[in-house]
């Protein structure tokens, strides 16, 4: 079992506010990232599959699989777009890196194709200094 | 399959390689492992039969199985885990970098 990691890189714009919470109480918790004009960040995405290394191609997945799905279902979905107006997901939850990470983690999961190589691991980073990491179970 | 990386005459890659054992620290030199001990085991079985050298002619076993990064990480996992699992300490994990944006772990058959 061996587990391979890859990298891509998106940018997109949000704003941090939640719908249960009063204006004053989401300027109070979220500070910058509530200016309603919104703001933008260079994602950074690990995705990371396990699984046998498949003996005649000495790979545990096609690197051109693996982007393919992930071009598809997360990059071109969301680069260079705005979170909160142009991501359904986001119509009902707040953007935070959490949800985000969350967001991508079930975007992936759905018809990822069944036995392996599993999906093993959605890393975004925000910024340099935050970084959220889940754990994406097989369906 | 392979593209661009399948080309008759090879290409090259700077590999970031890194190796992580796990154990106690020894009470009396307050280290795991010997660092010193460790770069000397990673150059040794490592570094110095791989750097500079054109795996599928030069590094057995890439004359019969393809030098992925998946095969190399397991390989190099093979050449080091005789000699660090010792005194209570583990080979942990090797984690090969092909490219900034490309890595794997591998931690064993078990792992």
């Amino acid at each position: 079992m061996i587990r391979l990691t890859r990298r891509y890189r998106f940018s997109a714009s949000h704003r941090l506010h939640a719908a249960g919470l009063s204006q004053e109480e989401n300027r109070e918790l979220y500070g910058k990232c509530n200016n309603p004009f919104g703001h933008g960040h260079d994602y950074v995405l690990d995705v990371s599959v396990c699984g046998p290394v498949e003996e005649r191609s000495g790979t545990v997945m096609r690197l051109s699989d693996l982007d393919g799905i992930v071009q598809e279902k997360v990059v071109r979905a969301l680069d260079h777009r705005n979170l909160n107006v142009e991501v359904p997901e986001f119509e009902s939850m707040t953007p935070t890196t959490e949800s985000l990470a969350f967001v991508i983690g079930c975007r992936l999961r759905k018809d990822w194709p069944a036995g392996w190589p599993r999906l093993d691991t959605v890393r975004l980073e925000e910024t340099k200094n935050n970084r959220i990491e889940l754990r994406t179970a097989n369906p | 399959m392979y593209g661009a990386a399948a080309n008759p005459h090879g290409h090259g890659h700077n590999y970031v390689l890194e190796v992580t054992l796990e154990g106690q620290p020894d009470p009396v030199t307050g280290m795991v492992f010997d660092l010193k001990q460790l770069k000397e085991i990673i150059y040794r079985h490592v570094v110095e039969p791989m750097d500079h050298r054109f795996l599928n002619h030069e590094v057995p076993p890439f004359d019969r199985v393809i030098p992925t990064t998946e095969n190399v990480a397991i390989e190099i996992w093979r050449r080091l885990a005789p000699s660090l699992n010792v005194n209570g300490v583990r080979l942990h994990s090797v984690r090969l970098y092909e490219t900034e944006d490309l890595y794997v772990d591998y931690s064993g058959d078990e792992g």
